[in-house]
Parts: C-alpha cells; structure tokens; sequence
C-alpha cells in the first residue's frame, strides 16, 4: 500500500501551516530575554518605529493564570518581571508587514538586572545559583532491587565508568509555526503540532475558556520527533494572544534561527555506572546514576527522567540493581521531549560501559552480553517478569552474523597495520526500547478511537493522533481496511481537529499503531456490531450493512468508540517504582562498522545492521523508514551534532554551524526484523518509532574504541573531541 | 555606476548575501549592483600562456570544461566542494574571491596556481596577483570604482596538485582546515584556508619544501605551519585542531603525490 499523502508532499502540494491562506493576518513575532537570569527591570521601545501600527502583548494580556499549562505549572507563557533563561519570551508584537515585525523586535530592548545563573548541571549550584529549594534538583527518582552494595562488595570484578552525551536538535524539516484567530467567541489555532489535546489543555488553562471555548486543528506537520510535543502548546498561546488582543487572526512562523535558539532540545545526560560480576563474568549488581540537564522550567523532564532509569540497566538479567535518577534545574533554555525520551542517554552509557567491563574481565563483548541477557521469565530493573516469548539470543546473533564480525575482526586488523592514516573497528549495542506511556501512564490517559460507518458505506476514522511524516495516517488507514476486509480506498482519515476527534493521547512514545492502532481495530469491531453485523464480518457485506443503516436511520450518525483498557496482568507502582514499566518492549541488536581518518580525526560510519523484534511489522517500508531514519538521527547525535552553548542559548543555531548528516555521511543502513507479536498491539505490533535512536551511539562509540583504542564515552565524537582523546597516544 | 555609487556592492551569484539576507537587515539599506545582465564577463578562454576565467563564470561552468580538468585540476576538486549543485550552478570564482572568506574553496587552489585578478575601472585595467591581494580580513586590492572583470592564471606544467578540504561532514559544509599545494617550474606553492584572517600562501613552508628537508612526520611541517598561520577557536572548531589537522593533511599529501620525501 502506498504512503497515502506521500505524492502530494513528493510534489510539493501539500500545505504546511504556512502555505495555509488566512486572510488579513497579521505576523506575530516574539521579544526574547537576553539574558539567562534576572530581573526585567525595563522594557524600551526604541525610536523611528510606529508603535502605534503595531499590537502588543504582554503578561498583563493573559486571561488565566500566566501559566503552560504541563506536568507543573511553572512556566510562565510570558515572563512578567523575571527571567530564567535566554530566548525566553517576555512580549508578543504583531504586524501585517512580516519585514517590518521583524525590524521593530530588534529596536526593543530589555534591561535585565542579571543574577548569578546555574549552567552546569553536572555540579551542585552556588548558593547564589540556587532558584528551587536547597539544590535545583527538578526531580529524583529510583530505582532498587536486592542489596547493591551487598553484591559489589562480594563481587569477583567491579567496574566503573563515566559517560556523557550532549543535547540535540530536532532540524524537523518545517519549523514551528501556527494561526490563531476567533470565530463566533471560539479560539481557534492550527498548526504544525503532535498532540493537539496538549495545546487544548494549555489553551484552556491560560486562556480560562471551557473546552467548548477552543479549537485545535493538526496541520499537515513537517516532522516532529518530540519537539512539536509540548512547545506547540507555547506558540498556541502566543498567537492566540495576539490574535486575542488584535481581533484579527495572526500567523506566526518561526525561521530556522529563532527555532533553535527558543525551543526544546533532547536533554543532555551523564551517567555513572558501577557494576559488579563474578567470575564467571555474569552479572551480579548494577549502580547507576543518572543526572539531565533540565533547564529552566520541569517541562517534560520528570518523565523523560523516569523513562531514562527504567532503560538504564538495559535488556540484562541482575538480582541487585539500584538506579538513581535526578534532574537538574539551570538557567538554560528548557531542554523537551526528543525521540527516545531519555533512553537514548542512558543506554548509551550502559553499552558503552559493557564493552568496557569486557575489556576489563577479558571477555568478548558479545559473549559478555549473550551471558547476561534476560530470559523468559527473569526480571528487569523494575521487577517486570519478562514472558514474550522473543529469541533475544537469536537478535544478538543476526547482528554479528549480518555485520560479518568474525571476518571483519580479522580483515580490520590486517588493514590497520597497513593503512597509512585509516583505521577501521567494529561495535555493538544490544537494548530495549518500552513502547507506550510509562507505567500507568496509558490508563490515566484513557484514550480513545472512534470510528464512523458513512452513508456511502465507506469508513471514517476520528483520533488525534497527527501524521508527522512517520506514517500515521497510512498505517491507520491499513489497519481500518484489514480488519473490516475493505479496500484501502474505502477509509477516510479525519484531520485531527479537537472539535471532531476524540482525544487518542499524544502522538509519541511509540505509542501510535500499537496502542491506538489497536483502539482503531476495537472500533471497528464495535461498529460491526452497531450496524448490526457480526464480529467477524468482513468486505462488501459490511459497506452493505453501513449503507443499509443509514437508509433505515436517515439524519443519524453510525459511529462507535473504544476506550484504552488496561491489559490484563499489568501492574505498576509509581511510589515504588516496581512493577510493569511497559506493556511490552521492542528488542534490538545494532552493529556498526567505522573508519578513523587519522588525519582529519574524523569517524565515519561505513556499514551498519539493524536487527530488531518490534512484533508485527504493519507496513514494511514504512517501519523501515522509521529504522533507517532513527539511525541517520542517531549518526548526528553520536558524530556531528554540537550544540554549542553561550550562556545558557545555543550559539550555533543555523543549519551551517549545527551540523546534521548528508547522504553522503550516512552508510548503507540494512534493516532485519523478528516479528514476535505483541497481543495488545494492532495485529500483533509492538512500538517502533524510538528503538532506532537507542542503538546507534553505543555501537559507533564502541565501534571507534576499538578501531583507535580511545575511551569514546562522551556523544557526540566529533574530530576535536576524539583529537583529544587521542592526545597522548602515538597513532 | 560605480564611480556615482562608490559603496554599491557588485553581485555576481550573489549566493552568500541572500542566504543572510532574512537575518541581516541592514544588508537591505544597501546599494547593490547586479551583474547578471553582462554576458561578456562569462566565459573560459585560453590563450598560450594563460586561462582566463570572466568574472561571472561559474563553479558550474569549469566543472563541465574538458580542459580545465586536464590542465587545472584542483578548480573542480574546489568547486565540487562548495555547497551543492545549486550553489555550484550559480556561485562565481570571482564572487568568492571578493567576498573574501577565510574559508572560501575556490580561492585556495586558484592561489596555488598563481592566479592574477584582473580589475577595471573607468581609469583603466589594473592586475593584482591574489597572492597579495587581502590585505586583511575581508580588506582587499580593490578601490570602489574597480570592478573584477576576470581571472588569469598561467599555464604550467604541475608535478604534485593538491586541494584537501576538512568540513564538518563530507558535503555542503564550510570549511575548518583547507589546503591547496602545487609544485612547478616556478616551485612550491602552499597555500592554506581557514587558518588566519585571510586565505595565504605558507612561506615558510615552501622553503621547507624547496630545501628539501626531510619531512618524516606531520611535525616536522607543523612548526613552519605556525609560523604561516594564526588558526583560531571559533564556532566551528578549534585553533588546536586547525593547527594540528593542517599539518597532518598536508603531510599525507606530500607522501601520496611524492613519496620519498622521507
């Protein structure tokens, strides 16, 4: 089945908020802190521009609470009278002259009366840096099992390790961007977002309207990957301020600059891990601790925390494990939700430090992680009895066998002595990836799906959940027409517009066609049953029972809802933290090959496999895609991908200085599948979307470690950082 | 028009000034002049002695040239090298020498191959080798009423030609180290990018050359390197790397196009 809105964006058709016509608009524009912390102690308007042409908005404009409206409440939507990091917003100012806007936010200045900011969050602050109770510590959380400390003491090797990984840009191909505008009393905003539902909530908070006060409509969505999460929210606000206060709709659109200077980037991490083994190299403790930069405000972090130490121990089997999570609050631009949420950074940290503990007991990496690999019916971190029924074994052993790593050991270590100046190596990572909201997060959100039977017989499928480019609409349109037996062509698929769609959660967490796929199947059940049919009716008869309802119903809607519930068996404990984490997890074993130019000090990847059981794969290319694309975002964030910080901001926010790979940078990517199914999921699916983001760092790292025998432990490696690594050695 | 308009700005390509041109709002108030109207000023002649290149010849164009790619070889190693083909297709060596980057592509290689600018003026024609061209940064041999009307560079024959570009990644990005070196009749010539306020020939490594000292490690070129050049910390790396990749780059080269140096 073909990608359903793939030819209109191939031929540039489709229309992306700012290709939308919104006709007398004005163009929004923000007036940002220049400064990390302080107090605003005034706002000057600068001469030779006519203020009176132009709206603005202030905190002064906001109905509600000056609040965003999230896990906390802490942030404000516009900063009243102190700021707490760079680029915060502090005014809205509109005008129908887009180059004019512009020129008038440079000839504002803002005076701050600047105090002491916190910008390490690797070291406790200053008692003048101090801003949330006796530490900045935003969140602490943990995890234990049996008696670490016990176990190390016994333990025949200890090992212990550091390791860091930096923040991340998103470089979603389309920049935030949004309209706001007022009809018959109702807020209105469409834009570039993955949650619509989100922006609702903040809209309602902020804004003191009812639900039945606002409007939210998905527009198609260039990409998204955790950063059009919660900041939509923000952008929502700021134009329906403005759209508020001007009684004319407003479009603001973000260049590529203000982007990434002012929205979220994936949290920077570092790890710490002391691990103990026995002789025979089985593991008996594991002590992990884990510290993220937050940022100036809780944002999303306590969750991205929460599913960092859930990953932390990785897919191994040990009795005595205690993982400790903080997250610190310093004045940089608060850091969000990025694909993979916080796994990343710490499976990171654990496969790196496995090839490190091997190296110290003299066991091959590989043999090392098979030993240690949890089994049916053994426990994670968390005390879930793993009991899926998938060859994890057998997932470690098509990487090797895909990469060639016995051959390759060999030709690499012939071709190392020879080359004059190239250097190659090989690494793995093998990891888990939870799919789903954490804990009980999927029951607090009760989702739900709702699918309509049309008179001419086709079918509609109502949820908010937003096609970002990751195939939404294609794989929901799939799932709808096999499990009614129709034709593709029959689906129809709402856009996501909060005054037609039932709330189907957030679009993230891999949480897509394996949880709300799943509810589009259950609707699709419940609707054979509401036109009269039975459950395992299938093609025409099913158009002909639609068709036939709505003559005997005429004016009447044939529409059903399912609602998430809980499967069977799952339990969680948020006060503990023990319990089932996930529904399920995907499995996956990654293996890299690199090159080290030791003139330039530059790795390039050169070959990599992808092997992984992510239950029934729904759509091949697709879920391909999603493999592939996951692992060329990874190669930036582990070789290219710096964002250099001045004060808390992003110094390097144009695409020229913050350095993504090309196709040129990227290897051939081979992606394998074991496809174990997953009973809650859509046809046997288990989530896909973040998996690929784990994988890649660990196994690059390790692969360079063992071409040039440097301690790659922080991300990303770019040509300086391993320069000096490498200081010292004679290569 | 450059006479009444002594501070208008000649655009040929114009690649650099509208990717800024969003941002850099006072770019707006100024006065430019665009030459894309002036057809004689694009071509690749040669005569005897010499390659000429008109101010508005493109990357593009030389990629496509027979002869340019048997005889100037490093001119489309460079020009592959900047940007992508849309870049390629309107970017002009003339442009990038007077827009002036310390990390500009084509000027290095047209430096190792002795390029002389060609400026005219209502006053007459001046020629200015490129080699002592920048005075400083973005500061050149060019009064304001002169226009850049071509590019010369003589026809030798080359024993070693080498251009080595170290970018953040392998396509589309600004250059952190550059080197072009050649070796004629004439000598060696090396000339490194990226590296100090403006592109420069390396003195003191071309009278390492010259003499042929024995050159067994990438330190034994670093010395002369620093003498050169003055690489410093900025957004994109750092002096440490720039100084220390400069030589190592430069080493290798030697050893590929003329082993037995050591």
């Amino acid at each position: 089945m073909r990608r359903l809105e793939g030819i209109s964006k191939l031929s540039g058709r489709e229309r992306y908020v700012d290709d939308l016509p919104c006709d007398g608009a004005l163009w929004g524009m923000t007036v940002r802190s220049p400064s990390p912390r302080g107090r605003i102690r005034s706002i000057e308007f600068g001469p030779g521009v006519e203020w009176s042409q132009f709206v603005v908005v202030d905190h002064r404009d906001i109905p509600g609470p000056n609040e965003v409206f999230l896990i906390e409440r802490d942030q404000p939507v516009l900063a009243s009278d102190y700021v707490r990091h760079m680029h915060e917003p502090i005014l809205l100012i509109a005008h129908e002259d887009r180059a004019m806007c512009r020129a008038a936010v440079k000839q504002i200045r803002i005076i701050i009366d600047e105090q002491p900011a916190a910008l390490d969050y690797r070291v406790l602050p200053a008692s003048d840096q101090v801003q949330r109770g006796q530490d900045n510590v935003l969140k602490t959380l943990k995890i234990e099992k049996g008696d670490v400390e016990h176990a190390l003491a016994e333990a025949a090797h200890v090992v212990e390790g550091v390791y860091e990984t930096g923040a991340q840009e998103h470089i979603y191909i389309e920049n935030q961007g949004m309209l706001a505008w007022v009809e018959q009393g109702v807020v209105v905003t469409q834009g570039s977002m993955q949650c619509p539902y989100y922006v609702v909530n903040a809209l309602k908070h902020a804004l003191a309207r009812d639900e039945s006060q606002v409007r939210v409509i998905q527009a198609p969505t260039g990409g998204g990957f955790g950063g059009k999460e919660d900041y939509p929210s923000h952008l929502a606000l700021h134009a329906a301020l403005l759209a508020l206060k001007a009684n004319r709709p407003v479009k603001m659109i973000y260049d590529r600059s203000e982007d990434m200077a002012a929205t979220t980037k994936r949290h920077p991490a570092q790890v710490r891990h002391r691990t103990g083994f026995d002789a025979s190299g089985k593991l008996v403790a594991q002590a992990i601790d884990v510290v993220m930069d937050g940022g100036a405000y809780v944002t999303l972090s306590p969750v991205v925390l929460s599913r960092g130490i859930i990953h932390a121990a990785g897919p191994y089997a040990c009795d005595n494990v205690r993982i400790a999570g903080r997250a610190m609050l310093t004045n940089a631009v608060p850091f969000g939700a990025f694909r993979g949420f916080g796994a990343p950074q710490t499976l990171f940290a654990l496969e790196r430090h496995m090839d490190v503990c091997a190296e110290t007991l003299g066991i091959d990496p590989i043999d090392l992680r098979r030993m240690n690999l949890i089994r049916d019916g053994q426990e994670t971190a968390t005390g879930q009895v793993i009991n899926d029924g998938a060859d994890r074994e057998r997932v470690l052993d098509l990487a090797t066998k895909h990469i060639e790593l016995p051959e390759r050991r060999e030709q690499h270590a012939t071709f190392n002595i020879t080359h004059p100046f190239l250097r190659r190596g090989i690494g793995l990572a093998m990891f888990f990836h939870g799919a789903g909201f954490t804990g009980s997060g999927e029951v607090a959100l009760q989702s739900r799906v709702r699918v309509a039977g049309l008179k001419d017989g086709r079918i509609e499928v109502l949820a908010s959940s937003t096609e970002m480019g990751q195939g939404t609409l294609t794989v929901f349109t799939k799932i709808a027409a096999e499990r009614l037996g129709i034709d593709p062509s029959q689906v129809l698929i709402a856009t996501p517009d909060t005054a037609r769609v039932p709330n189907s959660g957030p679009t993230v967490a891999s949480r897509t066609s394996m949880v709300v796929g799943r509810l589009v199947e259950r609707a699709c059940d419940a609707l054979l049953e509401q036109a009269g049919l039975s459950r395992d009716a299938r093609g025409e008869r099913v158009q002909q029972a639609i068709r036939a309802w709505h003559v005997a119903h005429p004016n009447a809607q044939l529409s059903s809802e399912a609602t998430y519930e809980r499967p069977p068996g799952v339990q969680w404990d948020d006060n503990t933290y023990r319990g089932d984490a996930y529904g399920t997890y995907a499995w996956a074993a990654y293996a890299a090959e690199v090159e080290v130019d030791l003139r330039t000090f530059t790795a390039r990847v050169i070959d990599f496999v992808a092997v992984q059981d992510v239950g029934k794969v729904l759509h091949e290319t697709l879920a391909r895609g999603q493999i592939q694309g996951g692992v060329v975002q990874a190669i930036g964030w582990a070789l290219l991908e710096e964002c250099v910080w001045e004060r808390g901001g992003m110094k390097n926010c144009q695409l020229t200085n913050y350095i993504i790979p090309t196709s040129d940078d990227v290897p051939p990517i081979r992606v394998y599948w074991m496809q174990t199914p997953y009973a809650h999921g859509a046809q046997g699916a288990k989530g896909i979307g973040e998996l690929p983001m784990d994988g890649p760092g660990p196994a690059i790292a390790n692969a360079i470690a063992n071409a040039i025998g440097v301690e790659a432990n922080v991300l990303p490696l770019t040509p300086e950082r391993l320069m000096q690594m490498m200081d010292g050695a004679h290569v | 028009m450059l006479v009444q308009e002594p501070n208008s700005i000649p655009l040929a390509g114009a690649t650099d000034v509208l990717v800024h041109w969003p941002a850099h709002l006072d770019a707006h108030a100024k006065t430019y002049l665009d030459l894309s109207g002036l057809d004689d000023l694009r071509h690749i002649s040669w005569n005897q002695e010499a390659l000429t290149l008109g101010a508005r010849t493109t990357y593009w164009d030389v990629i496509q040239d027979e002869q340019c790619h048997q005889e100037f070889p490093l001119l489309q190693h460079a020009a592959r090298q900047v940007g992508a083909v849309q870049i390629q297709s309107r970017g002009t060596w003339a442009g990038n020498i007077v827009n002036a980057s310390p990390a500009a592509d084509g000027v290095p290689v047209l430096m190792a191959y002795d390029a002389v600018v060609v400026l005219q003026s209502t006053a007459g024609t001046e020629e200015v080798p490129l080699n002592e061209f920048y005075m400083g940064y973005k500061q050149m041999r060019r009064r304001t009423d002169q226009l850049v009307v071509a590019i010369r560079l003589p026809r030798r024959s080359y024993a070693v030609q080498v251009f080595e570009k170290v970018g953040a990644r392998r396509a589309q990005a600004i250059t952190k180290v550059g080197l072009a070196m050649t070796r004629s009749s004439v000598g060696w010539r090396v000339v490194a990018s990226a590296v100090a306020p403006t592109i420069r020939r390396c003195p003191s490594v071309e009278r390492l050359l010259e003499q042929d000292a024995p050159v067994c490690s990438p330190d034994d070129l670093a010395e002369a390197f620093a003498t050169d050049t003055q690489p410093i910390d900025d957004i994109r790396s750092t002096s440490a790397y720039r100084a220390r990749v400069l030589a190592r780059v430069a080493f290798h080269a030697l050893q590929s196009q003329a082993p037995g140096r050591s």
